[in-house]
């Protein structure tokens, strides 16, 4: 009995100790990454294509230079950037932080879960992010989502979209398992797009905000992104059930309800984004599954994927300061 | 000694019965085992999901792929955990350890395999196949450590050593990314080594073999001993019923011949009614979603309803263990589903803090009257050498029918809405509780009367 209390306890001694030498090596090293601001000299200023560097985790202006804010996902229109960090710790929570052109921070918000999609509307004006909810999705293997808007004109945050009226099909539809994620503006700064899924199934959702209210135009269409031009919607359609490629970015021309496939052939699990009138831009996973590149394809269904990033994420074309 | 402690002394101190006595110190061992290891597996549970999705950059969908994958084959792996430990006699510790071990090593696994899917989706199988091979050899030496009066308080102290590791771990997680910035792999190491220690505490303080309750002498007397004989003044009012059949446990134990568990049919009952029972349970994530919808809930609030019905649980299952071995472990399960049928009412009902209070407290009522107890109910009835292999049949059985339960709830949620599909669920949980009451047999264990 002493024996083996002696070497029980020896034993705890030096696992503990080893263990508590790694937490301090950690901590010297640094731990995860870390938030940083962004540098002075770091402005939207300069127009090109933003992205989130992956080596990083910053904000950088194509190529190379990562010297903004480091962010989880990115988006930037108008006067506003929208930058989802992750704050430090388990249960996992997004803070949501809105800057202007030169990255001062106007305001922030924490919501739970871990950061998913960012989008601000062309104006500026509308700021939407979706966080990836972890612990309440009730069927294993699914996962749920929270989808906040906030209107940077009258400050008012709602901060999950889910009890917004929704008409399903024309009739009005009542379920405890709706999910929204994915919002694109349009460029009067009231209606929206976005993904909502309910009962195993997803919809492209048309909503108004001033009116509060929301009905499906479309099934099987998710994080859908709208053309500058507001006549097309770039999206993600599920066309296989295999879990490792379910994907395939299509464009859907609003007019008629005509969609397309695009050039891009491998499984795209991400927010599309309008590069131009013409193009568009998305994360891929990187070679040898680590971290993701970003990729262009045209969206006229023609030409060939392109790689426009390696190492990069939430791709962003920022254009000359409005005035 | 039996006697005296059952307080038909009146001069006695007035204790519940075997309050006087400890419980065995192997149980006790068990119990810290799967402290230790619960504080070393939630704490990768906690944090997993950032890691992969933030920490690797996995889309939400991989991870769920990732995380359901090996689910399924838990169950089988059970059953194989089960067979191995029973095989030759008092194996038991043997096939635990290495499970306990697997899921230790699988922490350095993540370490390791930094951020390729192929090595993490490799660690996480090791860790599953750890979790399933161990659980029935574990619960098997519990229910053999501790003299069969005395079953439910057994399992009750391990559930709830084991609950309190499952509410430590977190916690655990929670300091180390708050001293290292978020070092995932930190966490890992930490975890790796509480797991290691969890294994070491098992081989230095639970005794190699399978041995009857209370004997002194290990592996050698197994065979001989093979009733279910523990101390010779318990034996009389313990002694297992004489079946028609002829002695269940022990001659078939004897003859060498592999027993069957399934094929005993006072088991087949018990597992009958188990699997009808869990195929009446909705799962309580569901319960969890009613009650955040209901109250309107700060989602940030969210993961302190399982942390509620689980400190409910950690602070019931000794008494409810202990009260088992009292009134018969029969009507403590029943009871139990009962405590679950009234959380689904309860639920129903209009939303509030007061509502909210009393479904956690249900759901560690159900908990702390059904987990162990069924173990402590089923154990006594399966013979020595196939007791590993039966409990895990049991535990198989039951897993895969709440499976059912859970995804059948699903299905009605999704079509006739959150209301309409409790009320079907409360129908199906009274139904599968009134079959199960006859189902049941009255007294497996032959209890104390």
């Amino acid at each position: 009995m002493k024996a083996r209390s002696l070497v029980l306890i020896t034993a705890a001694l030096v696992l503990l100790g080893g263990s508590l030498g790694y937490v301090l090596h950690a901590r010297e090293r640094g731990g995860g990454q870390r938030l940083v601001a962004a540098a002075g000299s770091f402005t939207l200023d300069e127009p090109g294509l933003y992205y989130r560097d992956s080596a990083t985790g910053r904000v950088a202006r194509g190529p190379g230079v990562a010297d903004g804010p480091s962010c989880v996902r990115f988006h930037a229109a108008g006067d506003r950037a929208l930058c989802l960090r992750a704050l430090p710790g388990t249960p996992a929570r997004t803070q949501a932080v809105v800057y202007d052109r030169k990255f001062t921070e106007l305001q922030s918000v924490t919501v739970p879960g871990i950061p998913n999609r960012a989008r601000v509307s062309a104006s500026g004006h509308l700021l939407a992010w979706t966080a990836f909810a972890v612990g309440d999705s009730y069927a294993a293997g699914t996962f749920s989502t929270r989808t906040s808007v906030l209107d940077l004109r009258t400050g008012y945050l709602v901060k999950s979209i889910e009890s917004i009226p929704l008409t399903v099909d024309g009739a009005r539809y009542h379920a405890a398992d709706v999910n929204y994620w994915g919002v694109s503006f349009a460029a009067d700064d009231n209606r929206f797009y976005a993904t909502v899924s309910t009962g195993g199934r997803t919809h492209l959702v048309e909503g108004d905000l001033r009116a509060w209210s929301a009905r499906t135009l479309r099934e099987n269409v998710e994080c859908p992104s709208l053309s500058p031009d507001g006549t097309r919607i770039a999206f993600k359609k599920k066309v296989s059930t295999d879990p490792a490629a379910p994907w395939r970015l299509h464009v859907l021309e609003l007019a008629g309800m005509g969609e397309h496939p695009l050039a891009e052939s491998r499984s795209v699990d991400d927010q599309a984004v309008w590069l131009d009138g013409e193009t568009l831009g998305y994360a891929l996973p990187g070679q040898g599954g680590k971290g993701t590149d970003v990729w262009s394809v045209p969206a006229d269904g023609g030409g060939a994927p392109r790689l426009l990033v390696p190492g990069g994420s939430s791709p962003v074309a920022v254009a000359a300061a409005p005035n | 000694m039996y006697l005296a402690t059952t307080g038909r002394r009146p001069d006695a101190p007035s204790r519940p019965a075997g309050a006087g006595r400890r419980v065995p110190g192997t149980v006790v061992a068990l119990g810290a085992v799967s402290l230790v290891t619960d504080v070393s597996s939630e704490m990768v549970t906690a944090v997993l999901p950032l890691y992969l999705v933030l920490g690797l950059g996995l889309s939400p969908l991989q991870f769920g792929f990732l995380d359901g994958l090996f689910n399924g084959a838990t169950a089988l792996v059970r059953l194989l955990g089960g067979k191995l430990a029973d095989r030759g006699g008092g194996r038991h510790r043997t096939v635990a350890g290495v499970g306990y071990l697997l899921s230790a090593l699988s922490r350095l696994g993540l370490l390791l395999a930094g951020g390729a899917a192929a090595g993490i989706a490799a660690a996480l199988a090791a860790d599953r196949l750890g979790k399933g091979v161990r659980t029935a050899p574990r619960d098997a030496m519990i229910s053999l450590s501790a003299p069969p009066e005395e079953l439910g308080r057994a399992f009750g102290v391990h559930r709830a050593m084991d609950t309190t590791g499952a509410l430590l771990g977190p916690l655990v997680a929670f300091v180390v990314l708050w001293a290292t910035a978020d070092a995932y792999d930190a966490v890992f190491v930490v975890s790796f080594a509480t797991g290691l220690f969890g294994v070491l505490v098992l081989v230095l303080f639970v005794p190699a073999g399978a041995r009857p309750a209370v004997g002194v002498k290990p592996v050698a007397d197994v065979k001989p001993a093979v009733g279910v004989k523990p101390v010779a003044d318990v034996k009389p009012a313990v002694g297992v019923k004489p079946r028609p059949a002829g002695g269940r446990t022990g001659e078939r134990g004897r003859t060498g011949k592999k027993p069957r568990a399934l094929g005993d049919p006072v088991f087949r009952r018990v597992v009958t009614a188990a699997v009808l029972l869990g195929a009446a349970t909705i799962g309580d994530s569901f319960l969890y979603l009613l009650l955040q919808r209901g109250l309107d809930l700060p989602a940030l609030l969210f993961p302190l309803l399982p942390l509620g019905a689980a400190a409910c649980y950690l602070l019931l299952a000794v008494p409810a263990g202990r009260i088992a071995d009292r009134s018969g472990r029969r009507t403590p399960f029943l009871w139990g589903h009962g405590a679950l049928l009234a959380a689904y009412l309860v639920v129903m009902a209009p939303p509030g803090w007061p509502a909210t209070v009393l479904v956690l407290v249900l759901l560690g009522v159900f908990y702390a009257a059904t987990d162990g107890v069924l173990m402590a109910l089923a154990g006594p009835v399966l013979p020595l050498d196939g007791r590993a292999s039966g409990l895990a049949v049991l535990q198989t059985g039951q897993a895969l029918a709440r499976l059912v339960g859970a995804a059948g709830f699903g299905a009605a949620w999704t079509w006739w809405g959150p209301r309409p599909a409790l009320a079907a669920a409360a129908l199906a949980l009274a139904a599968a509780l009134v079959a199960a009451r006859r189902i049941l047999p009255e007294r497996p264990e032959r209890e104390v009367s």
